[in-house]
């Protein structure tokens, strides 16, 4: 794989940010998109566009088969036995808060426990804090190590048969550490509880086999993995989703409509309710083509070298503090990090002076930010269009923000 | 982007030597802020008598713009009224919306003025000074002063 050849396609690459060419490490909060992705759009509208599942004219067929086709090839990207497996959302957030909603809320009674860690981004905790709220049911925290990993003795610990949701993140979006997701799910299995996981963090990164980890729900963001902003995905096992209730009623989504009462398509198209996100749809269905000719294997090699390339560049710079797994242990491609004495803030601030995009703040993960004694941090995230010069380039203004504030405050 | 312009000598050292830090007696109007998008927080203290505020501190975390704007606040309306000090709220904001400002009025709040040409932390500025409209607002201060 070729990062330079790779960024040809990424027309964002063209900018110039305050003098600089770009160098874009917020990978983890959205990723830029290929010219292939944008092109399908624009192909979409301009010789598709037209609303699914209904009538019979000439676009409308078309539509329906790229908007199917796009819900095919998803399935084929995590290997899930049907494409009447894979739920079209908005994003993560909204796949979470369907299964809180319309599964959870139904299965869960006082007494009942859902488990997870605190590391977990907001959107796959505040749905499960609303959901143990209208029902009774209790969260129960997994202990985190010192470097944020979950030790399996602990999950065995937790959970019980009064478990009833574990909900975990497969890749950690402030940590950068990899969950053992499908051992965790043979525990969660083994107590009759689902296993909910997020992949946000994962799916855009590395392989995913949803028959392998054996997890029961999935959800993850097209945005993020070179897709259109407005498209996610939930994944679920058949039996799973037939029980589910629909969090949006409406057109679309019905079978008969009685006066007083109304029954619904199967799934997926029960939870998808009103228009669906079309385009946003078959933008992602060209996004996952365009990484599948990479190869996520290839992806996942490249993002883990440029995060453990900027583990070690950082570990050379006096004053910086790394969150997450140390030098030499695996990390998915992301490092957060805080330079002493200066805030995220201003660093990435004088960053985005040299072209280097970071996130600073919390991440979406206040409990973890208590749990690090940090009100804030700053991460670099990688992609498959990072090179090793940017992380060149983030080392070398990290060094003048250390030195600018040092100089200034000093 | 000048980062000079930005992160001037005047705020380095309010940020280093933060003034009116620390807290005030219970019976004091208190008024906690945070920034929900990026985790600044400000716990602002004011005594305020006969509508003129007699004592203010602050303590919070941040970044160096929210923390000396704090500072500075805090320095500029010990001993104003009420109305000075909302109006002073005023045309900081205004300051901050890149339009002109009265640089006597503002006194050493005038080397913020950098910060209108970074979007991003404009509110990281303005934190404190909504921490103040806030305990300005609250009922413990006099309606005539307020107005
Ligand atoms: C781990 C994790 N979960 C959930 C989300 C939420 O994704 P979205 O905002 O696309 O719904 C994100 C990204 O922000 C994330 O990193």
């Amino acid at each position: 794989m070729n990062p330079l050849a790779i960024r040809e396609d990424f027309p964002i690459f063209q900018e110039k940010i305050n003098g600089h060419p770009l160098v874009y490490l917020d990978n983890a909060a959205t990723s830029q998109k290929p010219r292939q992705v944008l092109d399908v759009l624009r192909r979409y509208y301009e010789s598709e566009n037209s609303n699914v599942h209904r009538g019979v004219h000439t676009l409308g067929t078309r539509a329906t088969e790229a908007y199917e086709g796009a819900r095919e090839k998803v399935a084929r990207f995590i290997n899930a036995p049907s494409p009447y497996q894979v739920v079209f959302t908005r994003g993560t957030t909204e796949s979470i808060n369907m299964v809180a909603h319309g599964y959870a809320r139904a299965h869960l009674q006082p007494g009942d426990e859902i488990v997870l860690p605190p590391s977990e981004h907001h959107s796959n905790l505040i749905p499960w804090q609303q959901a143990a709220r209208a029902t009774g049911a209790t969260l129960r925290y997994l202990p985190l190590q010192e470097d944020g990993s979950i030790r399996l003795a602990d999950v065995e610990a937790a959970v019980t048969d009064r478990t009833k949701v574990v909900a975990i993140a497969h890749v950690s979006n402030v940590l950068g550490t990899v969950n053992p997701v499908r051992e965790i799910a043979a525990i969660a299995h083994r107590h009759g509880a689902v296993i909910v996981v997020d992949g946000a963090q994962s799916v855009p990164h590395m392989p995913t086999d949803v028959q392998d980890l054996d997890c029961d729900f999935l959800a993850f963001s097209g945005h993020k993995m070179l897709g259109p902003t407005g498209i996610g995905v939930l994944y679920g096992k058949p039996s799973l989703l037939a029980e589910m209730e629909p969090t949006y009623f409406g057109g679309e989504m019905i079978d008969i409509v009685e006066l007083h009462e109304s029954t619904w398509k199967e799934a997926p198209w029960k939870f998808e309710g009103g228009t669906p996100i079309i385009a946003g749809a078959i933008g992602l269905g060209a996004a996952i083509e365009y990484l599948s000719n990479i190869g996520m294997e290839e992806i996942a090699k490249h993002d883990a070298h440029l995060a453990d390339l900027t583990v070690q560049r950082l570990a050379e710079i006096e004053g910086v503090t790394v969150y997450g797994p140390g030098p030499g242990k695996p990390r998915a491609g992301l490092v957060t990090f805080n330079l002493d004495g200066v805030h995220p803030h201003d660093v990435a601030t004088v960053l985005d002076a040299a072209g280097v995009a970071v996130r600073a703040g919390h991440h979406c993960a206040q409990p973890l930010m208590r749990i690090l004694h940090v009100g804030a941090t700053a991460r670099a995230s990688f992609y498959l269009y990072n090179t090793e010069d940017d992380v060149d380039a983030f080392v070398a203004a990290l060094k003048q923000a250390k030195e600018f504030f040092g100089h200034a405050i000093g | 982007m000048q980062l000079d312009d930005l992160y001037r000598q005047v705020i380095m050292d309010h940020y280093q030597h933060p003034r009116n830090q620390g807290q005030l007696a219970d019976d004091a109007i208190a008024v906690d802020l945070r920034n929900p998008s990026c985790g600044d927080e400000i716990r602002l203290q004011m005594l305020v008598e006969d509508g003129v505020v007699k004592d203010v501190r602050f303590r919070g975390s941040g970044c160096s713009i929210s923390m000396a704007s704090a500072s500075m606040m805090t320095d500029a309306i010990k001993g104003k009224t009420i109305s000075e000090a909302l109006h002073l709220a005023h045309t900081f904001r205004g300051m901050m919306k890149g339009e002109p400002a009265d640089l006597d009025e503002l006194g050493e709040l005038e080397s913020l003025q950098g910060v209108s040409k970074f979007p991003a932390r404009i509110k990281c500025a303005t934190l404190a000074w909504q921490a103040l409209e806030r305990a300005a607002g609250s009922s413990e201060v006099d309606g005539e002063a307020k107005a």
